[in-house]
């Protein structure tokens, strides 16, 4: 039956080929619309690092002016000073803790085939890449004895290794960067974080490190961050100064096990920053956070707004399709009365027509639902050329396109239900009257 | 014309009015909505940066190894610049207007005052900061080679005289002459003289600036007569005799690059790429909504294409009697135009509140956005009244050729 029903629907999509044309691009372009948008939303608001992201904690302590709070929402600011990255490394109350900032550095390759160039990099603590788990090509991180000592070690990334050592394994050998010899103890295989969350600060869509460096090499050395760094009151003169000033310009991290640690270390926060008001610090109310990954992708509005809204628009573009499809079935259901009446008084029962006309806008469905996933490609390499930050995000996962095959069955079935139901009601006596 | 026929015919079929209707509403609040954001859009990319942009690029080096003085780099580098042929001026400078990158302060009225007045951005430049930017200084002198100083790593104090933004001294200074006046861009230390006033001259971060939810401080840049000569990074603005910038970007790279073998020279840029890139997320919102709303007025015409059709076809015998009873041509064509001028009436009446629906879940989704203004409404009126009729022209005309004998037929 199921056959026979599917050549009668094309028998009679073919019949007008332009409109069954026409409804197949409106539920297509309907579907590749919104689907391009949502991709855009889902996979930027998506958990980065799901299997852990609920022990990962950003420390926040509000450290800022008296007379004005930090942004207007009354969020504590979104990094810490140098003396609190300190204290709370020193403490070490957490399961694993890093503090870190972006740093530049000048590369001058031992090749000479290879001109000096500038590279951005993270300065961090050994604990990075047990928290962040990185995966690693070549050696491994660095241990707690390094950062103690300020040893001169990196982590290169894939990419700089190719393009320093041709992508051997090049632990062991020797970077020069700024004029000190570092030596490579790690080299990470591919790793790019869609969402670079550990540092939003400075860019949720920012290009990945080039290497890491330990923290306590580059204050050893004086490298100012080239991060974003935000101060409100003034500083005492030189670097001494700069690093006792209540600027912000790190991050700072902590891998908590359980709630309950969780619980404790937000207490160890709070006492921590009411032990620094009797030293004359934090002059402002309590305002400390400690937000899990997805609680501070959150807080940091990482979907940006023009998606948000392009997410809306073309939901109600995927409206007015469906409801274009709707009126344009109806109208050829409508013509088709008289075969439909025809088919009652051959003893054709409800449910039967109803399964023939199902099958039939189903058709038209499915067929646009296809043709959209294909848009969607389309749309998604559109979004790709329009936004360049966008080249790590703008791609379909398997979530959504099992999303897109859903939402065109839905919308050929909420498309096709009602004309259907209408085409059934004909009764077989009015229409068989006029022919 | 009667309208009461055309409106008791169309009471018949209400499932299909209500659909076209309805589409025809969202289709307004889409498009309405979606042309304002783009307006906006259109506005924010327009706005002037007060500087030279078709003759000027920034280019910049960061120095390794212990060897490299920041300073010296600065002093031959812009002798080195100034000397070649093509290049009008050039200036050292920490950052330009649109690169999303630089240094902002609070501006204070009075030592001691605790909550500032305003924002500003800082700009570092020397004497012929004002020339190589193009600015135009409407008020006060410009700097002297002797107030040029070096700001050193962590240095915390500020020369004693600047120049401002009009934007700002009428801010500070509202209806006076700022020229000869204070303004203390720390409220512990000394205040700053204000020597000079240009017309206009934007902060590098024409979007995201604003000081308790005020936008209009994109235009408060203060121009501070020193070179930043710490950490081992030098920038310099360029401009060249016009028409001759991208031989001297290329030029400029080279002879940089030459002089000093201790660094690395990078980031040479046209200020006009420097604003593309500032407005590239604009202008793919733009081009992303030109493209919805093309495709939706696209889909909604030929669903009234495809719903006239169908009913010119279904009325083909009414029509026919209709004909035969006497109406003429015209009066069959004009019964279709008023039939879908009155969907469409309907249809843009439901969708003037489904705008404004529209627009007030945008102003919830995205703090910045303003209530749409009235008149995009009656303009989309009009575009959807003309769009309609166009679309049922061609069914109309249709239906207007059915011969008066169809009547008499039996199908």
């Amino acid at each position: 039956m199921f056959s026979y029903y599917f050549q009668l629907g094309l028998r009679s999509l073919k019949r007008n080929p332009v409109l069954t044309a026409l409804m197949v691009l409106g539920i297509a372009l309907g579907i590749a619309a919104s689907m391009t948008s949502l991709t855009l939303m889902h996979i930027m608001g998506s958990d980065p690092i799901p299997w852990k992201s609920e022990r990962l904690h950003y420390v926040q302590l509000d450290n800022w002016d008296p007379n004005q709070p930090y942004d207007q929402e009354g969020n504590p600011p979104d990094q810490v000073s140098y003396k609190d990255a300190q204290a709370l490394m020193e403490a070490a109350k957490a399961d694993r803790q890093a503090a870190m900032f972006k740093v530049a550095l000048p590369i001058q390759p031992e090749n000479p085939e290879v001109k000096p160039f500038l590279s951005l990099g993270r300065a961090t603590y050994g604990d990075f890449f047990a928290m962040f788990e990185p995966p690693f090509a070549y050696g491994g991180g660095w241990d707690h004895a390094q950062d103690a000592q300020h040893g001169r070690v990196v982590v290169l990334t894939k990419e700089t290794n190719e393009k320093l050592f041709g992508g051997q394994d090049s632990v062991g050998r020797r970077v020069r960067m700024d004029g000190i010899d570092y030596s490579v103890v790690g080299v990470l295989a591919e790793w790019r974080p869609r969402i670079k969350f550990y540092d939003l600060t400075n860019g949720a869509l920012a290009e990945p490190e080039e290497f890491f460096v330990p923290y306590t090499t580059i204050i050893e050395q004086k490298k100012q961050a080239s991060g974003n760094n935000s101060c409100w009151n003034n500083t005492a003169p030189g670097w001494e100064g700069y690093l006792a000033s209540e600027c912000i310009w790190q991050q700072f991290w902590v891998q908590l096990d359980s709630p309950a640690k969780a619980a404790d270390y937000k207490a160890f926060l709070d006492d921590y920053v009411n032990e620094q008001k009797k030293l004359g610090r934090f002059p402002r109310p309590l305002n400390n956070r400690l937000l899990d990954v997805n609680q501070w992708l959150q807080n940091q509005k990482v979907v940006p707004k023009d998606v948000q809204v392009q997410v809306g628009l073309s939901f109600a573009f995927l409206a007015v399709c469906l409801i274009n499809t709707i009126g344009l079935l109806l109208a050829k259901f409508t013509r088709k009365s008289g075969e439909i009446g025809l088919r009652r008084a051959l003893g054709a029962s409800k449910p039967q027509l109803f399964a023939q006309h199902i099958i039939e806008s189903s058709v038209i469905g499915i067929s646009g639902g296809a043709f959209g996933l294909l848009l969607t490609f389309g749309g998604l390499v559109l979004v790709r050329v329009l936004y360049k930050d966008y080249a790590n995000v703008a791609h379909l996962d398997w979530t959504m396109v099992a999303t897109t095959v859903v939402l065109s069955t839905l919308a050929a079935v909420l498309a096709g239900l009602y004309p259907t139901w209408r085409a059934c009601q004909i009764a077989p006596a009015a229409q068989l009257k006029t022919q | 014309m009667e309208i009461r026929p055309i409106i008791s015919a169309l009471m018949r079929s209400k499932v299909a009015l209500v659909l076209i209707g309805l589409q025809i509403a969202l289709t307004l609040a889409i498009v309405c909505n979606a042309l304002f954001i783009i307006n906006q859009r259109i506005e924010t990319m327009n706005r002037p940066s007060g500087m030279n942009e078709s003759d000027t690029f920034t280019i910049g080096s960061n120095g390794f190894g212990d060897g490299f003085s920041t300073k010296n780099t600065f002093v031959e580098d812009l002798a080195l610049i100034r000397s070649l042929p093509g290049v009008r001026d050039a200036t050292p400078t920490n950052t330009l207007p649109m690169t999303n990158g630089g240094w902002s302060e609070g501006v204070f009225m009075a030592p001691g005052q605790k909550v500032s007045t305003t924002i500003t951005a800082i700009y570092f430049m020397d004497e012929h900061g004002i020339d190589t930017f193009g600015l135009n200084l409407i008020a006060g002198r410009n700097f002297k080679p002797e107030e040029i100083t070096v700001r050193d790593r962590g240095s915390v104090d500020w020369p004693p005289g600047v120049i401002i933004t009009k934007a700002l001294a009428d801010k500070l200074y509202p209806g006076q002459d700022a020229v000869g006046k204070s303004v203390y861009l720390d409220y512990d230390k000394p205040a700053q003289t204000i020597l000079g006033i240009v017309d206009r001259l934007i902060v590098p971060w024409p979007e995201g600036f604003s000081f308790n939810g005020d936008h209009s401080v994109v235009e408060n840049s203060v121009l501070v007569p020193q070179m930043t000569a710490y950490g081992n990074s030098t920038r310099y603005l360029i401009r060249t005799e016009p028409g001759r910038r991208d031989e001297l970007m290329k030029t400029v790279e080279a002879k940089l690059a030459e002089s000093n073998h201790g660094r690395i020279v990078r980031g040479v840029k046209s200020v006009e790429k420097v604003r593309s890139e500032c407005y590239a997320n604009d202008r793919a919102m733009m081009i992303i909504l030109g493209t919805v709303i093309f495709c939706l007025l696209t889909i909604t015409a030929l669903g009234i294409v495809g719903m006239a059709s169908f009913w010119v076809t279904q009325r083909t015998k009414q029509i026919g009697t209709r004909r035969a009873l006497g109406a003429t041509r015209a009066s069959i064509l004009r019964y279709f135009l008023a039939e879908n001028f009155l969907i469409t009436t309907g249809g843009l009446l439901l969708g003037a509140f489904l705008t404004y629906a529209f627009s007030l879940w945008l102003m919830a989704h995205a703090q910045e956005a303003k209530l749409l203004p009235w008149h995009y409404v009656p303009v989309g009126f009009v575009c959807l009244w003309a769009l309609g009729q166009i679309a049922v022209l061609g069914p109309a005309t249709r239906a207007a050729r059915v011969p008066p004998a169809v009547a008499t037929r039996s199908v």
